[in-house]
């Protein structure tokens, strides 16, 4: 009870509160931007989180997260195009219920439903949270190494992409990990004699080549789309008929977001899909669906936004990303000198259940700048690629120079830019890549550790319960999407 | 005539090595099997030293891994209708030949160009022909996000004909 009140300190920090409220209206403004988003825009804005305290930097890049997921859905309704991957379900009923005229109720729907779901999610991060730390105080070496094995096979089944292709990508990610001196002996692997690449290569040249630059060189080639708008005249408050239609179904999603969530790798897109499907699924009306339903709009929304606090739980409690944006925090968290885990909510219960009640405020915020300003944020759709692009270059050159001041980093964000490009023109997803990346010291350090521990014996890995658990889980894993597509 | 049919039969015509799938897997375990080979170069630790595994043997242990999904990933390609992608447009080269030139611009005359001269190049390419928003994008919004960068985050950037200028102002 007593760090339950720590979680409204931010109510009684004026800085705090400008923070969120900033972030949470940048949030707004990625999320309504196609092709930018939660995991670019947080890349984007790290380098500007240093001259933050680590709380206010934190906070500001988990409002960016709640917001601009939830600000996928106003492009997602006014031009049928989603402004995050996250909100692509969204697109199926919500557009066409604006094109009947109703954009304000769709997008009434949305946010109510997108602040249920991530407020549901933030009790789900509150209470699990601490319980996954503490079950974490368990974890030894092979352990770590185990449960990181499980995120990457988990990779397989993120929503876009072949599975196959998916663990190459993750694959590719790890193997990006290993370049640079050897953390344990100090030897030096794939430098190729650069003697700056000796320190490897950071998280933000790589995230900013592969999500901005590559969606620069995927705009170019979009330059004739032309995007049909609905108008919009106000958002609408469901009415009580929209909420006697929707609450099972928003309840729904919620729990299923939250779940997907709280999964290693998996994030939003997964969780819109799943929770749109399963309220098609339980839907007494199905034959509305993709007509303009408002349980279709509802069952994405609250997924999506309820997988926002599910996916800080493990971020938080073991230091493995449940999302691509959480990768992105989770770099932020360490480079702030905060080192996620059991230890941090031991030793910083102030900290972290200072970023709940913030998640929590960011939720309330969206929901009012949603709800008032998405007229507003609607316009900035109008900002011509041919004119935003040029800036966000901009952008992303001087904040990826800035972190360790090298140009390397800049040859190295405009080498992903063109490898990210050519992934997903051929179909691979580059949200692997990243969280290969940031797993790839964790795979590789547990396992030469337990290595030591069990005295190069490999099969001493099986007589620990915890890991023989983790492998049944990541078998399960390479084996759903294969099922699935039998099913199918 | 359906468009699977159609395109079997436009792809029956190309040699395999034409093919995307074969392209792509190609260049990946090509690339692979290079960087396979590097890993034998690979400084030995002496066992004392030895934690666990040799430094080259988890990239080793990955880049197989790599090559044997990719093989499969072209196995079961053979099998499924060849995807033709749409050629890239000239738009698209225009903007990655920018990048060429910012590197080359960047590292020999002067960073804060390099960033002027790519963004009105990408702009004017992608179909902007009014002065004053070039002028927006080329010159007036990276002198804001110079001067952002400088003051707030104390950043020093790299040494150039123009940036020499405002250091010394």
């Amino acid at each position: 009870m007593e760090n339950l009140s720590l979680m409204f300190a931010p109510l009684l920090s004026s800085k705090l509160m400008i923070v969120l409220i900033f972030g949470t209206l940048f949030g707004l403004i990625l999320g309504v931007l196609p092709g930018l988003g939660p995991t670019t825009g947080g890349a984007l804005i790290l380098p500007f989180t240093m001259t933050l305290d680590p709380l206010s930097a934190i906070v500001l890049l988990t409002a960016i997260y709640c917001s601009a997921t939830y600000g996928g859905a106003i492009t997602a309704v006014l031009i049928n195009t989603p402004g995050t991957p996250a909100a692509a379900a969204t697109c199926l009923d919500g557009y066409p219920l604006a094109q009947k005229g109703e954009a304000g109720r769709a997008l009434g729907m949305a946010t109510v439903s997108s602040t249920i779901g991530g407020i549901f999610s933030v009790i789900v991060l509150v209470f699990f949270a601490p319980l996954l730390a503490q079950l974490a105080y368990e974890f030894g070496q092979p352990e770590y190494f185990a449960l990181a094995i499980f995120g990457l096979t988990m990779l397989a089944s993120i929503g876009e992409g072949s599975p196959i292709k998916n663990l190459i990508a993750g694959a590719f990610g790890i193997l990006i990990s290993t370049i640079g001196k050897d953390f344990m002996t100090s030897i030096e692997r794939f430098t190729f004699g650069i003697n700056e690449l000796s320190e490897g290569i950071g998280f933000i040249p790589v995230v900013v080549g592969l999500f901005a630059i590559s969606e620069m060189l995927t705009q170019s080639t979009l330059l004739n789309q032309v995007f049909k708008r609905v108008a919009l005249k106000a958002v609408k408050l469901p009415t009580l008929l929209d909420y006697k239609k929707t609450w099972k179904t928003i309840l729904r999603s919620s729990g299923i977001g939250s779940f997907i969530g709280v999964l290693p790798a998996e994030g939003g897109t997964v969780a819109s899909l799943i929770g749109y499907s399963e309220a098609k699924r339980w839907s007494k009306s199905p034959e509305e669906f993709g007509k303009g339903s408002v349980e279709g709009i509802a069952g994405a929304e609250a997924a999506n936004n309820a997988a926002t606090g599910g996916a800080m739980v493990p971020t938080l409690a073991l230091g493995i990303p449940g999302s691509a944006t959480t990768a992105v925090i989770l770099t932020g968290l360490i480079i702030h000198g905060v080192r996620p885990g059991p230890d941090l909510f031991r030793e910083q219960p102030e900290f972290l259940y200072g970023i709940f009640g913030s998640m929590l405020i960011a939720n309330i915020l969206f929901f009012i700048f949603g709800f008032f300003g998405a007229k507003i944020f609607a316009r900035i759709t109008l900002v011509p690629n041919k004119l935003l692009w040029p800036m966000i270059f901009a952008v992303s050159v001087c904040g990826t120079y800035s972190l360790s001041q090298s140009m390397l980093d800049v040859w190295i964000m405009l080498f992903f830019g063109v490898i990210g490009f050519f992934m997903r023109r051929y179909g691979f997803s580059v949200v692997p890549v990243i969280i290969g990346l940031i797993l790839g010291e964790l795979v590789e350090g547990t396992l030469r550790q337990s290595l030591v521990i069990f005295e190069g014996n490999w099969l001493l890995f099986l007589t620990r319960p915890i890991v023989v658990t983790f492998f049944i889980l990541s078998l399960i894993a390479l084996a759903f999407p294969l099922l699935r597509k039998k099913k199918k | 005539m359906n468009n699977v049919q159609k395109q079997k039969r436009a792809n029956k015509s190309l040699p395999f090595f034409f093919k995307d799938e074969f392209k792509v897997s190609f260049i990946i375990i090509f690339i692979s099997i290079i960087l396979l080979i590097t890993t034998f170069t690979f400084d030995i630790v002496p066992p004392i030293l030895n934690r666990g595994i040799q430094p080259a043997t988890f990239p080793k242990g990955l880049l197989v891994l790599i090559i044997f999904l990719t093989s499969i990933v072209y196995y079961l390609s053979l099998n499924k209708p060849w995807k033709i992608q749409k050629r890239l447009p000239q738009s698209f080269f225009l903007t990655l030949m920018s990048f060429i030139v910012f590197i080359v611009i960047s590292k020999t005359l002067d960073f804060f160009l390099a960033i002027s001269l790519l963004s009105v190049f990408v702009s004017y390419c992608w179909g902007e022909r009014r002065i004053i928003y070039l002028i927006l994008v080329s010159i007036i919004f990276p002198i804001i996000v110079f001067i952002f960068f400088e003051t707030i985050l104390g950043l020093r950037f790299p040494p150039g004909i123009i940036t020499n200028i405002y250091y010394q102002v």
